[in-house]
């Protein structure tokens, strides 16, 4: 096994994703697969390769430091599922 | 011929002489997809009333004489491309309710040309998949046959050009996303160079492989919107700054002396009996046209697939990490504490691909296995990098099957992920080196469903592509077949 029911467990905290005790089962099965299948690489002789983020050369990018119009409070918060003021509102945080 | 079965340039045209307005085209192809949209279900959602509107302010451009080549033309995007006030979705539950505060610059640009927007396309649930399968709002049908799939992940963008729902659309390829299912539904399907067109405003995926392209009825409809969207642009920085070439004076019918070249790793025994005789009656047709063939080698083809399920599922699994029910998007409202309301958001909000590839992502990023699975992934990356730019020293163009078979039937890969992550074989590659590619109608399966060829270019090199697949259709009729729906 590459992979076990508790790891898949501990990655889904991690994840932040609640997983039913069904779908632990169903991802543990599907993820040994795909684990033992993307093995292949360790087939390859990699080192001194320079590993690739990015597949264009490219350097830092950056812009002058100019005030422009963004697109408002109100814009930013037309999609919050809660919001008070000016503020999205979530549970609270500390006890 | 019938407005809604148009190409951009033959609506162009009848606009220009103000034969038909730009609402007789738009109520036409409105028309067409209140028509065949039960059978085929390639949209998320269909924007009539701006639709409407927006074509009324193109007729008003062209009466004063102000029109390109896209004014007034309807065309549809992939549900990934945000646009101001309409409801985005993404394929995702998690999205079902998000209006976008703001557009995606590839749709900026578009609306600047005064072209129609008429609705948004269904895909794969966050680009996820090579069958429009994991989208929350149903599967698209592929209108050549309705019992398979279009392809994915831009599968809607895909099946509405086939089925004449739009005149031309946008989608997005991060491993094939743009030209499997143009292959699979007979469209002209184009991935640019990384960096080529802005993603500023498109939902993100795996960002070192995500791109923007056109999904059209033919080649020349193909280069007039990659050059509307391509371009430098300072809202996303790893938009490359360097100037457009007017991608229609690609369009020459000659290759005589160029160069292609042909790599035996994709040219494999297994290959499917129809795909492999439509490679060789492309072949043909090339060799007729006077292009001189080179059998290559891109010896690092049979670990693609592997390092792009690392690589873009461990980009995956930050990029959703933005989905957490705090500022837009599901909430679920069983939360009582914060991280409880993360966890329950997420698990109500996402299917079950999404899930699957975050985890398989936060899996390969985890302490411990970090070093063993994304940074071993990033090196063999490297070397399918340099297996393109070792070909291109001589070679012009490569030419290689899109996809290992025709459509699949729907349900047919549901349950196995691996074999339908292996559909991705041939497009894989060009999205880890970064470089261009093009899918063209090139023939029929036995069964009746179109089989696509694909042209690699070199890193910016699309004009090159755009020159053999224009040569390529010029010599054939594949691309004006219809689907019967």
């Amino acid at each position: 096994m590459k992979i076990t029911k508790a790891e898949v467990e501990h990655v889904a905290r991690l994840a932040r994703l609640e997983l039913t005790e069904q779908e632990v089962e169903t991802f543990t099965g599907q993820m040994d697969a795909i684990l033992a299948y993307v093995d292949k690489l360790n087939g390859l002789e990699t080192a001194g390769i320079i590993p690739t983020a990015h597949a264009v050369p490219m350097e830092n990018a950056f812009r002058q430091d100019e005030v422009a119009p963004s697109i408002g409070i109100d814009n930013a918060l037309a999609n919050a599922p809660d919001r008070a003021d000016n503020f999205f509102r979530v549970p609270k945080v500390i006890e | 011929m019938e407005l809604h079965e148009l190409t951009i340039h033959e609506l162009h045209q009848k606009l220009k002489k103000r034969e038909v307005s730009s609402v007789e085209a738009t109520k036409a192809v409105l028309a067409r997809i209140e028509q065949v949209e039960p059978h085929v279900n390639a949209f998320i959602t269909v924007t009539t009333d701006e639709a409407l509107k927006s074509a009324e302010e193109a007729d008003k451009r062209i009466a004063a004489g102000e029109i390109d080549t896209l004014t007034g033309i309807p065309v549809a995007l992939k549900d990934i491309f945000l646009t101001r006030g309409i409801r985005t979705t993404c394929g995702s539950r998690i999205l079902e309710n998000f209006v976008a505060p703001y557009d995606a610059t590839s749709w900026a640009r578009l609306k600047e040309h005064g072209a129609v927007l008429v609705g948004k396309l269904n895909q794969d649930e966050f680009a996820m998949g090579s069958s429009c399968e994991s989208s929350a709002f149903g599967v698209t049908r592929n209108p050549w046959n309705l019992e398979c799939t279009p392809g994915g992940s831009s599968g809607g963008s895909a099946a509405a050009i086939a089925a004449r729902q739009a005149t031309a659309t946008l989608g997005t390829d991060t491993g094939g996303s743009i030209r499997q299912p143009a292959s699979h539904c007979g469209c002209v399907g184009l991935k640019p160079t990384y960096g080529r067109v802005s993603r500023y405003g498109v939902i993100a995926y795996a960002s070192s492989l995500d791109q923007v392209g056109p999904v059209t009825r033919d080649v020349t409809d193909c280069a007039v919107l990659l050059g509307a969207v391509a371009g430098y642009d300072p809202l996303d920085s790893t938009s490359v700054n360097l100037p457009v070439p007017d991608y229609t004076k690609s369009l020459v019918s000659d290759v005589k002396g160029v160069k292609v070249g042909l790599p035996k790793e994709y040219y494999i025994a297994g290959l499917d009996p129809d795909v492999k005789a439509v490679m060789e009656s492309a072949i043909a047709t090339y060799s007729k046209l006077g292009a001189e063939f080179v059998e290559i080698s891109l010896p690092h083809t049979d670990y693609a697939v592997a390092t792009y399920y690392l690589v873009a599922t461990a980009e995956a699994s930050s990029n959703l990490a933005r989905y957490d029910g705090v500022r837009f998007g599901h909430r679920s409202s069983a939360a009582k504490s914060l991280i409880e309301m993360f966890a329950k958001s997420r698990a109500e909000g996402f299917g079950p691909e999404v899930k699957r590839r975050i985890m398989l992502g936060t899996y390969a990023l985890s302490s411990g296995y970090y070093d063993a699975y994304y940074l071993k992934a990033q090196k063999v990356r490297t070397l399918i990098m340099q297996d393109f730019l070792t070909a291109f020293e001589n070679v012009d163009v490569i030419l290689t099957p899109v996809a290992p078979t025709p459509a699949f039937r729907i349900g047919e890969k549901v349950n196995d992920p691996l074999q339908m992550y292996l559909s991705d074989i041939f497009t894989i590659p060009v999205n880890l080196a970064g470089t261009c590619g093009i899918s063209v109608p090139a023939g029929f399966s036995t069964g009746g469903l179109p089989i696509g060829l694909q042209l690699i270019g070199r890193p910016f090199g699309e004009e090159t592509i755009l020159r053999a697949a224009y040569a390529f259709e010029q010599a054939t009729e594949w691309h004006r077949q219809k689907a019967k729906i």
